[in-house]
């Protein structure tokens, strides 16, 4: 399975003096099957992280590479989970998740198999045939996720994926994704800039600076998770009760406080 | 700006009122001898004439035959530029290599107005079918082309990248993705080229047909039988709205169906 490796990344847009500098050194190791989550300040150039892993953009200098092969165009080993779902709307749930597998040459009867499995996991079975506007926020992004998952990618790329949804949508969600990656761990690369959900669902936090971004710190959550038991407490907000999350969640939030707002003259 | 939208019944109540008027004016412009007849024929003689037209032939056929081979020339141009301009459009939109090759001639041609064809349409394609249908297509393909390029040109980025994630060869990416999300724009298209389409249709038999409306209305001009000009004017302004109405329907279905 999937590991991913970001070797002295840097990333400029545009040339010369109007080059605008998104990532300086990035450094970057995620093991097989943890679930690293990057916060940062908007605009730091989190979501670039992750598109360079995916293929959609290239490093100015430096090199990522998953699984020790440096990363080329984007493909089914990495699956990205967009902010904004990018369902096909004229596919229905069963036709937009099955496309990632018709590409893979797979027969008919497996194809099947897989997506009726893909569809119990997210608890979508009674809207296979229905088509993405016909479904709410949530729902869509279980068929967005539903959609990678199927796959069986080395790593699982996510890009802010709750971020559109609303406040209680969005609970159910991480709540969802935390069974899922217990059930049917990956290695996942985690986007979003709310501090709760990353340190509800990652293993360890990165924290990001305002631009150029660069890695300030890393934040171990898995030790405090499994040595106060988190996983055996069901709902999120009990979670989120813990003085041990409080604790972290308050580090996290002085971490990024520090980070002076942008200028706005 | 537009101002509140009517009732229905007040919209159909304002359109008669409408008619009415440019019919009374135009009653009175003739009957009052104030235009000679044969300059303006009075809206009973085109309305006489344009029933007779129906079961009586002129210029070889009746009104209804000229109008039926006016179609078939009509829907081999309109099939022949959407074949051509869809499929090139959504290339031209993907890669930009064909763009860049293709755009500046495309941007040249497109200005020459399909009645400019005449000359060349009837020196390549004769009289019969082939002349016609190329002036239709010169006047269909442009709108095909430029509508099936913008509608993949500005695809939503991220229905791009999620094909790519998914690893979509070019060919399936460009049949189940571009095409379908430029279909609502290539739609549009077809609805202009279709009006063009029309346009260009009875320009070119005025010039180069043996039959067909406009062919008919140049035989009733060399007749002097105005009231028959007319007729065919109605006739072809009838068939326009009809064809325009039947896109649209298309159009709102589509539209229906994504949830727009």
């Amino acid at each position: 399975m999937g590991s991913i490796r970001f070797d002295k990344v840097n990333k400029v847009f545009g040339t010369g003096k109007a080059g605008l500098n998104a990532l300086e050194d990035i450094d970057l190791e995620i093991g097989e099957k943890e679930f690293v989550a990057i916060v940062g300040p908007s605009g730091c150039g989190k979501t670039t992280c992750l598109r360079i892993v995916a293929g959609f953009e290239r490093p100015t200098s430096g090199a990522v590479s998953v699984n020790g092969k440096p990363v080329g165009s984007p493909g089914p080993d990495r699956a990205v989970v967009f902010q904004h779902f990018a369902l096909f709307p004229w596919k229905s749930v069963r036709e937009n998740i099955d496309l990632g597998l018709r590409n893979k040459r797979l027969a008919k009867a497996k194809r099947d198999a897989l997506i009726a499995d893909a569809l119990k996991l997210m608890n979508l079975e009674s809207h296979a045939d229905a088509f993405p506007h016909q479904l709410s926020g949530g729902m869509q992004q279980r068929v967005a996720i539903a959609r990678a998952y199927v796959l069986d990618p080395e790593v699982l790329l996510m890009d802010e994926p709750f971020g559109a949804l609303d406040a209680q949508t969005r609970v159910t969600m991480q709540e969802e994704l935390v069974r899922l990656t217990r059930v049917n761990p990956r290695t996942v690369l985690f986007i979003t800039h709310s501090v709760e959900e990353a340190v509800y669902l990652a293993d360890r936090v990165a924290v990001m600076t305002r631009r150029p971004g660069r890695i300030k710190e890393m934040i171990d959550v898995k030790t405090i998770r499994n040595a106060e038991r988190w996983n055996t407490i069901q709902r999120i907000e009990d979670v989120m009760d813990l003085e041990s999350f409080i604790h972290l969640r308050t580090h996290i939030w002085k971490s990024l406080r520090e980070e002076k707002p942008e200028d706005r003259h | 700006m537009i101002d509140q939208p009517l009732k229905l019944r007040e919209t159909i109540a304002y359109g008669l009122i409408g008619l009415g008027l440019f019919l009374g004016i135009w009653t009175l412009l003739s009957v009052s001898g104030w235009i000679p007849r044969q300059f303006l024929p009075a809206p009973l003689d085109v309305i006489t004439r344009f029933v007779a037209l129906l079961t009586t032939p002129f210029a070889g056929a009746t009104l209804p035959q000229h109008l039926l081979s006016s179609f078939q020339r009509y829907l081999c141009g309109m099939l022949l530029a959407a074949i051509v301009g869809i499929p090139l459009g959504l290339l031209m939109g993907r890669f930009r290599l064909l763009d860049d090759i293709l755009s500046p001639i495309f941007e040249g041609l497109r200005f020459i107005a399909p009645i400019a064809w005449v000359p060349f349409a009837a020196l390549w394609f004769g009289t019969g079918i082939g002349g016609p249908v190329m002036i239709i297509f010169a006047g269909a393909f442009p709108p095909c082309l430029i509508n099936s390029y913008r509608g993949a040109r500005f695809v939503d980025p991220h229905l791009v990248e999620a094909s790519q994630m998914l690893g979509t060869g070019h060919l399936r990416a460009i049949v189940e993705v571009l095409l379908p999300a430029s279909v609502p724009s290539i739609v549009a298209g077809l609805r202009v080229a279709a009006g063009l389409g029309w346009q260009s249709l009875v320009g070119a038999e005025l010039i180069v047909a043996a039959s067909g409306v406009g062919f008919m209305m140049v035989q009733a001009q060399a007749n002097v039988s105005t009231p028959t000009v007319m007729a065919g004017m109605i006739a072809i302004g009838i068939a326009g709205m009809l064809i325009d109405v039947l896109l649209r329907h298309g159009e709102a279905m589509i539209r229906r169906r994504r949830g727009l």
